[in-house]
């Protein structure tokens, strides 16, 4: 029993990894209908931006993990205003194949800096292979990196509901998911807030890279997570905010569960055999909305 | 400029559309057959992988360039092909039957894929197929009894009707063969109402299906012929390679088809061919351009993904049409000159597309 809530703990600190990523990808979905592929190498950067902070520039631990989201937010915005805007209104095809490309020079850039390079890098991070036991000696043991990407997650989720609920930034970007058109016609800059959504979500996925670099370390691949959590994002409902952080969850607790007690193998594809199941049964996810398309 | 006219409704299908076509197409068919003996061999069998890509990308090309429907896992039925015809091969059966079979396997695996395309669409059909290629990935390095598993599985030499396909040369015309093949096949495909039911559920899922088109039915064929074409791509590709791993099957390899259809121009047989040509000449340029470039960048190992990044961006931002779209431009140029005007292929100014509700 201890062993599974063991197991439940880190599936869950995973998960919310992939609920993040997720999170990136459904913000800029349900902002402008495109699926970013780009999004996993977005978070491999502000992994790698992080490093440079601590390390090259010798900033504090959590100084550099906040500098790193605002250059990743800016690097977000730079990218819808260059490469994106002039593709507004082509089908959704179009714009998948550019973030593919996108995914594919950053894979590519990333490897030619100097610091960076093909090496994996260790993020020195101050609560490294410390650990917290819940319930005495014999009781939960949790480390520490776990319950700093929970606890993050949390904060971060709550700031989220804070811009959405209560400022206008974040309600003229609930508008525009809505309907661009009426959005439009409502006064609020439509692209603008595109481009402020692709900020956002550059530095949602940057905040995963930077808690999931004390994991995995800091690497030019390590963007291939994401595509773990496109089925987060389907599971929860691709247009749903707490549905993606729901489907991380989900994803996350399945995979561990899956790598211990299922046979080698099934721990890389639990997470795709789960959204297979999810499609064939629910496919608007735990929280889409069913919605007809009309002619 | 040349004038058609037209007598007759069988001009409109007919595969050769006037005697030019038929001059020059004829004049390529000889130089390529030609070519094999007049170019030294590692160029021929560059050449033998551009006609293996070009054979998997008019497969996916069915599936996205004339029906529409998204593909993010085809490496999977590549790899469906390519394994059937290990194993067959090993276990003694004839080319020709072999090859059929393999393409039969792949397009069975194609329906399978195929039947949840019905309920889901565009980008979460891509994840499906996302979410089956990597299973299929998963499950080529885990059955070890039949693939070899990670380990790799190696194929012996192969005979065709008895002649041994022992050269690259032999190789070279065995897969020209087989692609004239495909082209022939899925061109005569486009001018049956199968080929021109897919072309309607790719310009408007509902107003096919108010034509009486059988949305199901149709797609799953798709489905099935796309797979079934990529399945024979895969079993020369095996043969090409001798040794087949599961990590020639990633994620990255379907994206790469993806990238060639995108280059070559979505939408055409052209397209596919070209796309494929021009991405075996990049990767080919980007290992001579190793040599004279400085090492700091010629050394690097990010060098052929920071490329692949920049052409693909750069053919989506300038030329969405992609190469064959470049050509088309080019040759009208020179027939309607001086009259071309630039606005004549001008993007148009498309409103979004929602796939919601309003």
């Amino acid at each position: 029993m201890l062993q599974f809530l063991q197991l439940i703990a880190s599936g869950i600190a995973q998960g919310c990894i992939y609920g993040l990523i997720a999170l990136g990808f459904v913000l800029i979905y349900k902002a402008t209908e495109t699926i970013n592929f780009a999004q996993g190498d977005l978070m491999m950067l502000g992994g790698f931006l992080g490093l440079t902070g601590t390390l090259a520039l010798g900033l504090p631990f959590w100084a550099a993990f906040a500098a790193a989201l605002v250059v990743m937010l800016f690097f977000g915005m730079a990218l819808e205003r260059v490469v994106l805007r002039p593709l507004l209104g082509q089908p959704a095809f179009t714009v998948v194949m550019v973030t593919i490309g996108i995914g594919y020079l950053a894979r590519g850039l990333v490897t030619m800096i100097p610091e960076w390079g093909t090496d994996t890098h260790v993020l020195p991070v101050p609560y490294r292979d410390e650990i917290v036991s819940v319930g005495g000696s014999d009781g939960l043991i949790l480390s520490m990196e776990h319950i700093v990407i929970i606890a993050v997650t949390a904060l971060l989720i709550a700031g989220l509901y804070l811009l959405f609920k209560h400022t206008k930034i974040g309600i003229a970007m609930q508008a525009t998911s809505q309907n661009q058109l009426a959005a439009f016609y409502m006064g609020i800059p439509v692209r603008r807030i595109n481009m402020l959504v692709w900020g956002l979500s550059a530095a949602i996925s940057a905040c995963a890279g930077l808690l999931l670099a004390p994991i995995t370390f800091v690497h030019a691949n390590m963007g291939f997570i994401g595509l773990k959590a496109f089925p987060a994002a389907v599971v929860g409902g691709f247009g749903s905010i707490p549905g993606a952080l729901v489907g991380g969850l989900i994803i996350g607790v399945v995979e561990t569960l899956a790598g211990f007690y299922l046979p080698e193998g099934f721990k890389d594809i639990a997470a795709y055999i789960v959204v297979l199941v999810m499609l064939a049964v629910k496919p608007n996810g735990l929280f889409g909305e069913n919605l007809r398309k009309k002619v | 400029m040349r004038f058609l006219f037209k007598t007759d409704y069988r001009q409109d299908v007919r595969l050769f559309k006037h005697g030019g076509q038929v001059f020059w197409y004829g004049l390529l068919l000889a130089a390529l057959l030609v070519a094999p003996w007049l170019l030294p061999d590692y160029y021929v069998s560059q050449l033998v992988f551009i006609w293996i890509y070009a054979i998997a990308a008019i497969g996916l090309m069915i599936l996205v360039g004339f029906t529409g429907q998204v593909s993010l896992g085809h490496a999977a039925f590549l790899a469906m092909g390519a394994y059937t015809e290990a194993y067959l091969h090993q276990h003694g059966w004839p080319f020709a039957l072999s090859l059929t079979f393999s393409a039969l396997v792949a397009g069975i695996t194609g329906v399978i894929v195929g039947l949840p395309s019905l309920r889901v669409k565009g980008m979460y059909l891509a994840i499906a197929t996302l979410a089956f290629g990597f299973i299929v990935e998963e499950g080529i390095a885990r059955a070890e009894s039949i693939t070899g598993g990670n380990a790799g599985k190696t194929i012996g030499s192969l005979e065709v009707f008895g002649l041994p396909i022992d050269s690259e040369q032999r190789f070279y015309y065995l897969s020209l063969f087989v692609l004239a093949l495909v082209v022939v096949g899925v061109m005569n495909l486009l001018r049956s109402p199968t080929g021109r039911a897919f072309v309607a559920i790719r310009d408007s899922e509902i107003s096919a299906q108010s034509m009486g088109i059988n949305l199901a039915r149709y797609k799953t064929i798709a489905f099935a012929l796309s797979a079934a074409v990529a399945g024979i791509a895969g079993a020369l590709y095996a043969h090409k390679l001798r040794y087949l791993s599961p990590d020639q099957f990633t994620f990255l390899q379907s994206i790469e088809l993806l990238i060639i259809l995108v280059i070559g121009g979505v939408g055409s047989i052209y397209g596919a061919i070209f796309g494929a040509a021009f991405w075996i000449a990049v990767q080919q340029f980007i290992v001579l351009a190793k040599d004279w470039l400085p090492p700091a960048i010629g050394q690097q190992t990010g060098l052929q993904p920071t490329v692949f990044g920049l052409i693909l961006v750069a053919f989506v931002l300038f030329e969405p049409m992609g190469l064959y779209g470049r050509w088309l431009k080019i040759r009208t140029f020179f027939q309607l000159f001086p009259f071309y005007r630039k606005g004549l292929f001008r993007r148009q100014k498309s409103y979004m597309k929602s796939e919601r509700l309003k």
